[in-house]
């Protein structure tokens, strides 16, 4: 039910991300979305892609230090109001959104975000039917 | 004493250059005599076949064998003593985070002689028994508490015992006691003149200001310059060290013009760090200095590792006791900030303790805004979370930790792995932009 994120530690100079994302064009990695939020001194670069398991081994081969993590990728309807609704079945449950961050996939918006407490997150997920993006489906853009 | 007279003890500060060189040598072999009791010095003076008569001249101190910091821990904690413990008074104690502290051992009479040494030179600076002195300095191990405060009841002064930190307390004290001299480390007393601001005291208009001690960390002549601007006062260089008693050994006169160490306790040597022989005066070397008047723990040819060189032997105010440059940096690898010695293999072991850590770091000194900053940059073993909160708790620790061992608190930078120079074999570990050693 969840997709695995790359998430590389920056520095915040110029020329650290051009250095990542040319690694991950040699290694002929499709990337789907990246986000990077930044503090004074380093910055996280966050990474949904196809294969991210080949990405990441390609990534640490080339000595950038990158952590996997689980995140959920949920499909939303292209009309006013449908994140807040989303948002709002996991608030309601007590679950707490770490960070989120939105791409487009197909037409469709989709909303990645990681959770304090991934089982509870799964089960409010399979209960209300949401539509969720998987792994196999990040695939098939390789 | 005379109040008019420009000298608390003008039989020693007003000596020749011929009459310093005989009372050396008298005292030189009093020196030899009194170690003859240590046996760390005993069996070395056999195995060189050094006694006391064999000393002609000053000079001779170069027959001598060196002392190290090594030495100390050694023989930590009274391996150097020269006379019974009973006869001792009070100890002084490095905080020994890099191997066995260093004690330093002090009879009545070398507390006295020691009092006597700060008198005279907070007189040379024009201190009188009417003056009020207040010691901002960290008391208790710290030789800067203590030495001042013994120092300054010496001369007779009213002497307040501030301590450092609390500024708001210290402003009081000044406008409410008429302070009118100062001693701080020249970082603290910048900060000291922004809280003034921030609260509306003016010192020139608001305080009796005119005299400040600065020492205990490396400065520029621009940072004591700014210093005596902000004020309004006149700002004196002092050098002491735990190991030669504490602060005293040395202090700028009126003319600003270099330090004179007092060479009827010291006899001052300014060596090649490498070859260890005597470097031409003006040139730029190890201070070794050997102490004429200790009884407890007398130290011979005490490899002190700061750099330094001879401006003269004469100087206008009158006395011809050598006068050395300001701190032109160290021999080893130690840095002092803010009044505090730090050794770069006392970060290393903190920053080891952390396992997402790697090996590989740098610290960098700065001077921002008159205040010393130690930045220290440590790479990351591996990307171990996505998540903000988890690093900024890192570097939380990371920092705390070190403030525990170096009892100041640097700024954190974590960077990621192979980021930071490796240079091929001895790493440099420390990069000092201050502009104090220029």
């Amino acid at each position: 039910m969840t997709i695995h994120q790359l998430s590389v530690f920056l520095e915040n100079t110029s020329g650290t991300l051009v250095q990542v994302l040319q690694q991950l064009k040699k290694a002929n990695v499709q990337l789907v979305a990246i986000t990077i939020a930044d503090t004074a001194e380093y910055g996280i670069l966050r990474i949904v892609c196809a294969e991210p398991l080949r990405a990441c081994e390609e990534l640490k081969k080339a000595g950038i230090a990158v952590a996997v993590s689980d995140v959920f990728a949920l499909e939303l309807d292209n009309k006013p109001g449908c994140a807040a609704d989303v948002v709002e079945l996991f608030s309601k449950v007590g679950i707490s959104i770490t960070y989120v961050y939105t791409f487009l996939y197909g037409g469709k918006g989709i909303l990645v975000f990681r959770t304090d407490n991934t089982e509870l997150a799964c089960k409010t997920i399979v209960e209300n039917n949401l539509p969720y993006i998987s792994e196999e489906s990040l695939a098939q853009w390789a | 004493m005379d109040v008019n007279s420009p000298y608390l003890h003008p039989e020693y500060e007003t000596l020749s250059r011929e009459e310093i060189s005989k009372l050396q040598t008298a005292r030189l072999q009093e020196t030899i005599n009194r170690c003859a009791g240590v046996p760390f010095y005993a069996q070395k003076f056999k195995e060189m076949g050094i006694k006391a008569e064999d000393i002609k001249s000053p000079e001779d101190v170069r027959k001598l064998p060196f002392t190290t910091k090594q030495d100390l821990r050694d023989t930590y904690p009274f391996g150097l003593a020269a006379v019974p413990l009973t006869d001792c008074v009070r100890l002084h104690s490095s905080s020994g985070t890099t191997g066995n502290p260093t004690v330093i051992l002090h009879t009545k009479n070398d507390l006295d002689e020691w009092a006597n040494q700060v008198a005279r030179n907070l007189w040379m600076v024009g201190l009188r028994p009417d003056d009020v002195f207040q010691n901002s300095s960290g008391y208790g191990m710290f030789t800067g508490g203590l030495g001042f405060q013994y120092g300054a009841e010496r001369l007779g002064m009213l002497t307040v015992p501030a301590a450092a930190g609390n500024s708001l307390r210290q402003i009081k004290f000044i406008k409410d006691f008429g302070t009118t001299a100062i001693h701080a480390v020249p970082s603290y007393l910048t900060r000291l003149y922004e809280v003034m601001q921030e609260q509306g005291v003016d010192p020139r208009r608001d305080t009796k200001l005119k005299t400040f001690a600065i020492g205990a960390e490396p400065h520029s002549e621009e940072q004591r310059q700014r210093i005596e601007k902000m004020f309004g006062v006149k700002a004196y260089n002092s050098f002491g060290m735990s190991e030669m008693c504490g602060p005293g050994v040395g202090f700028e006169c009126q003319e600003q013009n270099g330090l004179h160490f007092w060479e009827d306790y010291y006899i001052v040597e300014i060596v090649d760090p490498e070859t260890l022989e005597p470097v031409p005066d003006g040139e730029i070397g190890e201070l070794v200095l050997t102490t004429l008047r200790r009884e407890a723990m007398p130290l011979i040819r005490y490899r002190t590792r700061d750099l330094t060189r001879v401006l003269g032997r004469t100087c206008p105010c009158g006395r011809n006791h050598v006068r050395l440059d300001r701190m032109k940096g160290r021999s080893d690898d130690m840095m002092v900030l803010r009044g505090v010695n730090i050794f770069p293999i006392q970060i290393e072991k903190i920053l080891m303790t952390f396992p997402e850590l790697a090996s590989n770091y740098l610290i960098t000194l700065t001077t921002d805004n008159d205040n010393d900053n130690m930045t220290v940059e440590v790479e990351l073993a591996e990307m171990f979370t996505d998540d903000y909160a988890r690093l900024q708790s890192l570097t939380k620790n990371v920092t705390r930790a070190l403030k525990d061992e170096i009892l100041l608190t640097p700024i954190v930078k974590l960077v990621p792995k192979g980021t930071l120079p490796v240079s091929e074999g001895k790493a440099v570990r420390v990069v000092d932009k201050r502009k104090v050693y220029q």
